[in-house]
């Protein structure tokens, strides 16, 4: 048992301990500037970094990766905030927590495979866009002052690397807020800080129970946001897992995962935080910096909460110019800037569902509705394509009777098609259909088939269907054959 | 129906020659066919990092070449190695009577490795220490306890050098586990030439006596040749003790009888006996 705990958390001890000391460093000023985004005070963004880190890391199905309160979430939260206060965004949380364990259990992580590729860029690119325009309220109507501060800070986090030994040892967004706290506080400027922003964490977070009349009005008010941010979470963390999957070459259990985050949510609503999900961008930064197993995303949210009780006074004086730079380092890496090159070289299916994602994020503001229109449109574009693998060959003609043979997949959107292929004004006496090298795929086609036979004995002929069986297995929903590949191959002779 | 493996699991380590010769020893014997078994585990701690925090334009993508381009040195290097070890394990393993001895390579975690070839083996042969240990130390690999939990088909666990066994000693306890393991024996050609030590650590009474004889007779029936001895002391005491007596060259052991939860308040026989142990052990589930 011991040696399981071992091999789980303490096989890069070390690597994970200085990952994860990084990521909480980083972890400050993204939790301060989503809790600013969804209008709550940053101690809310903070204990739920905290606690979302630290319990995923035990419960979660993705060792390494990062989660934490999110941008994706925090837009969410934003008009639930306005109208009803923050005790209904904690409510909301727990009611997240429990729906995204449920999707855990009925085994919805596997839904994913329905996103495509392209949806996944959109959603990243549009991520990074919306981190980013949040920026921009801090950037508008301000003295230039914060524009030469948050210039220097973004050159500070792309040149300090650059230095050699230290730059590697020093992570840059630290030496950036540390250097643009010391500038403001000697120059005693006048621009805003985060200590303008609300309350910081002064104690430990405790447990309490959110402050809301438990009855039917109030999860009618929290209903609808909760099922967006379970859903919305649960896909930043899907993909997230996914991208992290890829970078260390492992697996994760994403069902698990799911129960993890809700889990997580469910603590962070009872610590007074909101809720949150996987981070993209922290998750690439811990895995840059060496982190493997559970104990990076663990030590993350223990170093964040030290940093933030012991440091509380200090974090006040951090000007929001320093955290709009790593705030605005974080959308650059985010975003997929492959996807930009890739653009010329991607059929245009693909890039319309990629653009049409990020368009419709942009637009309003709630991931989940971009990846549902990603999703849509990426399974549009693919029932066309597979729609013209049909073709109808009008074959031979002997003594009047002529002869049809159907080739490839007739379903809802072929199905039109299909019945424009037949020559209904030629005069023949008989028609042989041959479906045997045909697919009917759902009762679309089959109902084309059968007007097809109509109109021919309309038009005074004889019809034989030949094949009929072979081509309608396809049409039954519960195939059974997904793990006997010697009975798809039989299914789909001939092609 | 093919014939059933032995398959030998080496690392490279010390104790990889001595897997090797108790391997072919044991191939001859049973006149099976020899698989050495490398496994390339992944090393899952990075080999370098950087700490600077800042990701930029395409970080994720060079981050994936990065990573990619360091394993993928990293495995080539550690499949050449295999195979100059597996080149060696079959060439002595051959000159030392092995029956068609072959190598293969796999991509896996140990454990995962060894149940994907279960089915065609029928007794495994594993060092007592990886190659990420001390030899002198008296413990066991980090392998050892989940390999022999998980896997159902005979182990034996090689040890320091080999030398040809010519006689065994069976700890034998009563129990259903062990009445099994002489069943086991019994019917299996690989002990069947040595002389054999059926040992019974226990009370000097008429019950013990009696279960002792049974299990004996059994393997006298398939025409073994032991002796029964009944002994009194702590367990893993008296068997040292006994087997320092006797001179004993090869220990045969049913294993983790108890669930994991009890080994772990209370200890487990099996580990203290596996570490301790300066003879091969066969190891019966």
């Amino acid at each position: 048992m011991l040696e399981t705990i071992k091999q789980n958390w303490f096989f890069n001890t070390r690597g994970d301990l200085l990952a994860g000391l990084v990521v909480a460093l980083a972890l400050i000023p993204e939790a301060i500037a989503f809790s600013i985004i969804a209008g709550v005070d940053p101690k809310v963004g903070l204990y739920a970094s905290f606690c979302i880190a630290v319990v995923t890391a035990v419960v979660g199905g993705r060792p390494g990766m990062i989660s934490a309160a999110t941008g994706a979430m925090a837009l969410l939260m934003v008009t639930l905030v306005k109208q009803h206060g923050l005790e209904y965004l904690l409510a909301a949380t727990l009611l997240t927590g429990v729906f995204q364990i449920a999707a855990g259990f009925l085994q919805l992580g596997s839904l994913m495979r329905f996103v495509s590729r392209s949806v996944v860029t959109g959603f990243v690119n549009a991520l990074a866009i919306l981190i980013f325009m949040a920026q921009l309220p801090e950037l508008t109507n301000v003295t230039w002052h914060v524009y030469a501060m948050t210039a220097a800070g973004l050159g500070i986090i792309y040149l300090f690397p650059l230095l050699p030994t230290v730059g590697k040892i020093i992570p840059s967004p630290l030496v950036c807020i540390i250097s643009m706290t010391i500038v403001a506080i000697l120059l005693n400027l006048d621009i805003r800080t985060v200590g303008d922003m609300g309350q910081l964490p002064d104690t430990l977070p405790v447990f309490l129970w959110p402050d809301v009349p438990l009855n039917l009005t109030t999860l009618q008010i929290i209903l609808p946001y909760s099922i967006g941010l379970a859903v919305v979470g649960l896909l930043e963390s899907m993909m997230t897992a996914t991208i992290v999957d890829d970078l260390t070459d492992t697996k994760s259990d994403k069902n698990r995962e799911c129960k993890g985050q809700g889990i997580a949510n469910i603590g962070a609503g009872l610590l007074g935080g909101m809720a949150g999900c996987a981070m993209i961008g922290q998750s690439i930064i811990n895995v840059k910096s060496g982190g493997r197993g559970r104990l990076s995303s663990f030590s993350a949210g223990v170093f964040l909460l030290i940093l933030i009780v012991f440091l509380g006074d200090w974090l006040k004086q951090i000007p929001m110019a320093a955290l709009v730079a790593v705030m605005i380092m974080v959308s650059i890496g985010t975003f997929s800037w492959d996807s930009l090159r890739n653009l010329k070289k991607h059929p245009l299916s693909s890039n319309i569902v990629m653009i049409a994602t990020v368009a419709v994020v942009v637009a309003t503001h709630n991931l989940a509705i971009g990846v549902f229109v990603g999703v849509l449109l990426a399974a549009l574009f693919f029932a066309n394509k597979i729609g013209r693998f049909m073709v109808v060959k009008d074959e031979k003609i002997e003594d009047g009777h002529r002869h049809y043979k159907v080739v490839g997949q007739v379903f809802f959107a072929s199905a039109d098609h299909f019945m424009e292929s037949f020559d209904f004004k030629e005069v023949v006496d008989r028609v042989t259909i041959d479906l045997h090298q045909a697919h009917f795929w759902d009762i679309t086609s089959v109902a084309a088939l059968d007007k097809i036979v109509i109109k021919f004995r309309r038009e005074g002929a004889d019809v034989n269907i030949v094949g009929m069986n072979e081509a309608t297995r396809t049409v039954v929903d519960r195939f059974g054959v997904h793990d006997k590949p010697e009975e798809v191959e039989k299914m789909m002779a001939g092609h | 129906m093919k014939k059933l493996q032995v398959t030998a699991c080496i690392d490279g380590s010390a104790i990889s020659s001595s897997v090797c010769d108790t391997a072919a020893w044991a191939s001859a014997i049973l006149d099976a066919p020899l698989a050495f078994l490398h496994v390339l585990e992944k090393t899952l701690s990075p080999s370098r990092e950087d700490l600077s925090g800042a990701i930029g334009l395409g970080s994720r993508e060079h981050l994936l070449d990065e990573l990619t381009l360091l394993d993928e040195k990293r495995n080539k290097m550690a499949i050449e190695h295999g195979k100059h070890l597996l080149d060696d394990a079959i060439q002595r393993a051959t000159s030392a009577g092995a029956v068609e001895a072959i190598g293969e390579q796999r991509h896996d975690r140990l454990l995962d490795a060894l149940l994907a070839c279960e089915d065609k083996t029928r007794l495994y042969v594993i060092g007592r220490l990886g190659e990420d240990h001390d030899p002198s130390k008296q413990v066991i690999g980090s392998h050892i306890e989940n390999v022999v939990r998980a896997i159902h088909t005979p182990i034996m666990m090689a040890t320091g050098t080999f030398t040809t066994p010519s006689n065994y000693m069976l700890a034998y306890d009563g129990s259903e586990t062990s009445d099994k393991a002489i069943d086991r024996i019994a019917s299996s050609p690989l002990l069947a030439k040595l002389s054999g030590h059926v040992v019974m650590v226990g009370k000097e009474n008429q019950e013990n006596r009696t279960r002792l004889e049974a299990a004996c007779k059994t393997l006298t029936d398939k025409e073994h040749q032991v002796e029964a001895h009944l002994v009194q002391g702590e367990v893993n005491a008296s068997l040292m003790d006994f087997q320092q007596r006797f001179n004993i060259e090869l220990k045969v052991m049913g294993a983790y009888g108890h669930s994991r939860i009890r080994d772990f308040i209370v200890g487990s026989n099996t580990t203290k006996m596996l570490a301790t142990s300066t003879v091969p052990v066969l190891i019966l589930r």
